[in-house]
């Protein structure tokens, strides 16, 4: 069966999968970048905390995908909510990592003046360093985005669903059909936020010129 | 006369190292002075002046502006009511011009037409032209442009106090000599207390009513530029002679 055919049959729930699909990554991705600002501006203010939450963010990152999704089942039991945890802490790297390297990327002559002028500690934060930080951090959730979309498709094997369904099952009927049903979409779906959030960036982000 | 800034046996050390960078400094300025604080580079010219507005603590000694202790004082009250012009680099990048300069008074929650006036007026003064500069961006100027603009911003809440750090040093010594000129008459008509930084000796002979010589953290001079030139102590001597 070519794999036009068999979208034919199964339109709707291809539908169901991407839009389970893109919800774990909306859902995840939000919760990240939430936690994430606060936690990169911590790290960017209080030099003792950059070893501990850069160090724990990135051990989480070199654990095996599929390995982690299973070491979260007994904690929060099989479904996406397990799925959406492992999809955070993932996502937490390159925003937390980001968001520092962002700000403390601020010329300190910049900060030195808005300290002098008598702004304070949080308007310096809001009107300063976050927007002249907001292109790397855009980019960072970028990244975070993109291998979440990746990711999610090892979701499927904890019963959380998305595009990965396709895949598994394909791998288990050893179906190359049924496996490009799911990575092909999920591919689009990755170049598609990516090139969103790109013009986002361009939007959003003051650059020089 | 009544001093604006009075900055009395002020000295520093940085934590947990035994030298003082600034030892028993004394100096005091009114509406209208402009007091220069000349030195070489590292003399402590620029410590000092972060000492006025708190970026860094006095270890020891008093500063008062208008007045009022500054170590009591809220450190962002403080701050607002003592303009800063630091070398070029100090505009938001990010900003207009009028965004920089209308910054505090938004801050301050003046009314918007308030505050744009304020912009208009403020680079009128400085010598831009409001319709020309309001929305352009600091790298879209020129370097004397940018030094202006600092000026402006520093001058929006109309502080008593304007700390001003090597202000012209990065510019070229044709559009250096121009706003030096403009700067001096500026400075008389503002009636402010000025603080002005330099490593310039022709510059604080040219800008200072009274000067400030440092070295190595202490006070060796203090009089005006007169004074200055008729005095035989070494290290002034050395000053003139580099400029002749």
């Amino acid at each position: 069966m070519s794999l036009f055919d068999f979208y034919r049959h199964h339109l709707g729930e291809l539908l169901l999968l991407s839009r389970q699909h893109i919800g774990l990554v909306a859902v995840s991705t939000g919760v990240a970048v939430f936690a994430g600002l606060p936690l990169g501006v911590l790290v960017a203010r209080r030099p003792a905390w950059r070893r501990p939450v850069l160090g724990l963010t990135n051990i989480v990152q070199t654990v095996p995908s599929l390995a982690l999704f299973g070491l979260l089942i007994p904690v929060f039991g099989i479904g996406a909510w397990t799925a959406i945890t492992a999809l955070v802490l993932y996502a937490l790297l390159p925003i937390v990592r980001n968001t520092y390297a962002g700000i403390s990327g601020v010329d300190p002559a910049v900060r030195e003046a808005g300290r002098g002028m008598g702004m304070s500690d949080g308007e310096l934060l809001r009107l300063v360093e976050l927007p002249l930080a907001a292109g790397v951090i855009l980019a960072g959730v970028r990244v975070a985005v993109v291998v979440s979309v990746g990711i999610a498709t090892i979701a499927a094997a904890i019963g959380a669903g998305g595009l990965g369904v396709y895949i598994f099952r394909g791998v288990a009927t050893v179906d190359d059909t049924l496996i490009l049903a799911g990575a092909l979409p999920a591919a689009v779906l990755a170049l598609l936020a990516d090139g969103l959030l790109g013009l986002a960036e361009r939007r959003l982000v003051w650059r020089p010129r | 006369m009544n001093a604006v800034l009075d900055v009395q046996a002020v000295r520093y050390r940085l934590p947990g190292d035994g030298r003082f960078i600034i030892d028993g400094v004394s100096f005091s300025v009114a509406g209208g002075e402009t007091l220069v604080l000349l030195g070489r580079s590292g003399s402590g010219k620029t410590t000092t002046l972060r000492l006025i507005n708190r970026l860094l603590e006095p270890t020891g000694g008093e500063v008062r502006v208008a007045g009022e202790d500054a170590a009591t004082q809220d450190l962002t009250r403080l701050r607002r009511r003592i303009g800063y012009v630091i070398q070029e680099i100090g505009l938001f990048p990010h900003m207009t011009v009028e965004e920089n300069v209308s910054l505090l008074p938004r801050l301050e929650h003046w009314p918007t037409d308030r505050a744009e006036m304020r912009v208009r007026e403020l680079l009128q003064l400085v010598g831009l032209e409001p319709d020309g500069f309001a929305r352009r961006y600091p790298h879209q100027l020129s370097g004397g442009q940018r030094q202006r603009v600092g000026v402006a911003r520093a001058l929006a809440i109309d502080p008593p106090l304007l700390l001003l750090d090597e202000p012209f040093g990065a510019l070229d010594p044709v559009t250096r000599a121009e706003l030096q000129r403009e700067f001096r008459t500026l400075a008389g008509r503002l009636g402010k207390a000025l603080v002005f930084v330099t490593h310039d000796v022709r510059e604080a002979l040219l800008l200072g009513a009274r000067i400030a010589l440092l070295e190595r953290g202490r006070l060796i001079f203090l009089g005006t530029p007169s004074e200055f030139r008729a005095s035989t102590m070494p290290q002034v001597r050395e000053f003139l002679d580099s400029a002749a």
